[in-house]
């Protein structure tokens, strides 16, 4: 017998005997949802949650992705698709292509082909919240955050359509085919036909932990920087008062939440 | 009134025998479609609208131009047309179920579609697009029963019904527009974010659409014993010339601005569209095909020689229709997304299973046309012969 059908056949027998068994001497509690199992701790909140990247301290040009690899594993982000239909929540640019209004030609060669971290911008006017037909994305009350319904999208894509930063992923077929071993069943997959895009890991935030790329970072290069812009004694807050920032077309009005420190 | 629709020729059976054929075929690439997922088409993430939404915004187009004999019939009273209107009026609700079609083939989950419905978004174009199509095509079909039955009756309409059809006018425009919005609002996108877009999607269409009219009356007169008249024709021609001039003058305009003032972000989709960009030139060959079209199917217009020979008319309205097609629905869309905002250049080719499915819905539209058309002429030869 397989290793497959063995285990199928070991929670199908063991849920049965559950049900049976136990199902009606005690109800369920809280405790016993998988995930919930965690000790309330106080989440990570703040009214204007932000990111900021130094790309100074930054590793990614040195071959590190300890923030994308992560973010991509720990998410269910399949990894093995082509290009045109890579799905992408945080990834790697080049400066030019990043802040493409800034670049110039006598930008030095180095710069111009800097990598530079990207990801969804959490924007403060966000144009893939205004355009969205059903609300199945929209800015979270309270701490900024642009989160997704991937059960209520319809793939329309207008979303990414209306991105001016092409943050926003479509399935453009099933991705768990392509997930493999590699799932991790903590974190929902997405089917096909729904796009999707970072959170801010906002299943993290409520448990009090930081984003993971920021996680990842911090054993590496210290070079994320999270939390609450609103708080002036917030580490974010002050660096960002202290160093020289920039944002990803700044001119379009949408006020990017992830900050560049160069 | 169906009923008409069931006896008829060999000819009217073979036509939608054909049809019905192909309508099979594009649903057998749909269902294949919808097993695999979008990724049979040649979409991809710089590129997420195609083909389908391409071919939405040209049709929604043609559905609009019924406009251009519904006000000057009753409107202006202008009786030549009171033969042509009902043909504007059902090519609309012909073209407005195409429209229905391509965006439902576009979408991801398109089992969710009716959460445009349950979850209301005043915030977003689409929202009201899809508002204002279906609006358009229950008014078209309410307008066509009652004054088409009155017709048959050989009674006046209703009353009532008058309100309604002033109110389809501006409804007609407003479908484009709302269109036009859903792509001009966008500060991703500079290509389309102009103002000059919803006033050459409503020029283009009324170039496009009458210049169908024009082609549909002639076959009607060919086919069956209903004659349209030369007068209300040469009118037709008039709107198609007019229409067709100020398109022309909107894409000057827009080329100037685009151009001249030297913005790499505007100017680069230009580029792209007309000369190619870095060794991609697909659309290059398609676009100066356009606009030979166009000014020459201009200068025909103009010339009395379309007035007289209706070969050449019709082969000039062949012209307009795949000009503003190849503008519309080849160019418009996908350009705005080449360069990406990141300055990638990936291009866009359908694929067989894109194109069968629009051939398919294309097929779809046409069969409803053709018994729309098909009891509407019907009806008016019994009634003549009575």
């Amino acid at each position: 017998m397989d290793k497959r059908k063995r285990s199928f056949l070991k929670v199908a027998g063991s849920s049965i005997i559950g049900v049976l068994g136990l199902g009606w001497v005690r109800p369920v509690t809280a405790a016993q949802v998988p995930g919930a199992t965690r000790k309330p701790v106080e989440a990570l909140t703040g009214k204007r949650l932000a990111l900021a990247v130094d790309v100074k301290k930054c590793s990614l040009e040195k071959g590190c992705s300890a923030c994308i690899d992560a973010c991509h594993s720990r998410h269910n982000v399949p990894t093995q698709l082509q290009a045109e239909e890579e799905i992408k929540w945080i990834w790697k640019e080049t400066y030019e292509h990043a802040f493409p209004t800034q670049a110039h030609r006598y930008t030095e060669s180095t710069l111009k082909q800097q990598a530079v971290l990207v990801l969804c911008n959490h924007c403060e006017n966000p144009p893939c919240v205004r355009v969205c037909p059903t609300q199945a994305t929209w800015k979270r009350e309270g701490d900024g955050l642009i989160m997704m319904d991937q059960h209520r999208c319809i793939g329309c894509r207008y979303c990414m359509v209306a991105c001016p930063y092409g943050s926003r992923s479509f399935n453009w077929q099933d991705p768990r085919r392509s997930l493999g071993d590699q799932l991790n069943r903590e974190y929902p997959t997405r089917m096909k036909g729904v796009v999707e895009k970072c959170n801010f890991c906002a299943e993290r935030l409520v448990f009090g932990e930081e984003p993971l790329c920021v996680a990842a970072c911090r054993s590496k290069s210290q070079a994320l920087l999270f939390g609450d812009l609103e708080d002036p004694d917030s580490e974010i807050s002050k660096t960002l008062k202290e160093r020289h920032s920039i944002r990803r077309k700044p001119a379009l009005g949408t006020e990017p939440q992830v900050y560049y420190l160069v | 009134m169906l009923e008409k629709a069931l006896k008829g020729s060999p000819n009217y059976w073979g036509g939608l025998g054909i049809l019905g054929v192909v309508m099979l075929i594009g649903l057998g690439a749909y269902l294949k479609q919808y097993d695999e997922g979008l990724t049979v088409t040649g979409l991809s993430r710089d590129i997420p609208w195609g083909f389908y939404i391409a071919q939405f915004t040209f049709l929604v187009g043609v559905a609009a131009s019924a406009v251009m004999v519904v006000l000057p019939y009753y409107l202006h009273d202008y009786k030549a047309f009171g033969r042509v209107t009902v043909i504007g009026e059902f090519l609309a609700i012909a073209a407005v179920s195409m429209c229905m079609l391509f965006i439902f083939v576009d979408m991801g989950q398109p089992l969710r579609v009716l959460n445009l419905m349950l979850y209301p978004s005043p915030n977003s174009l689409m929202f009201w697009d899809f508002v204002v199509m279906t609006g358009y095509l229950l008014l078209n079909v309410v307008i066509t029963q009652v004054t088409f039955g009155a017709e048959r009756k050989g009674v006046a309409p209703p009353n009532w019904i008058r309100p309604v059809i002033i109110l389809s006018i501006p409804w007609a425009i407003s479908i484009h527009t709302v269109t036009a919005f859903l792509y001009s609002g966008l500060e991703a996108r500079a290509f389309w974010m102009t103002a000059i877009l919803a006033p050459r999607f409503l020029a283009s269409a009324f170039a496009s659409g009458p210049a169908l009219l024009i082609i549909l009356c002639t076959l009607v007169g060919s086919q069956t014993n209903c004659q349209i008249g030369g007068k209300a024709i040469q009118k037709l021609r008039q709107i198609v010339t007019y229409a067709l001039a100020v398109n022309i003058f909107f894409v000057l305009v827009e080329l100037f601005t685009g151009i001249y003032s030297h913005i790499p972000e505007h100017m680069e989709h230009f580029q792209y569209l007309f000369f190619g960009l870095e060794g991609r030139n697909a659309l290059v060959p398609w676009m100066w095909t356009s606009q030979v079209l166009g000014v020459g199917a201009l200068v025909l217009l103009l010339l009395p020689v379309s007035g007289r020979n209706q070969r050449v008319l019709l082969g000039v309205c062949v012209a307009v229709i795949t000009s503003i097609w190849i503008e519309k629905g080849l160019g418009m869309v996908v350009t705005g997304f080449i360069p990406s905002p990141l300055g990638g250049l990936m291009e866009y080719f359908p694929t067989v299973p894109e194109i069968l499915i629009s051939l398919g819905i294309y097929a779809t539209g046409l069969a409803i046309l053709t018994v729309l058309l098909k009891i509407a002429t019907t009806i008016r030869e019994e009634l003549e012969t009575a």
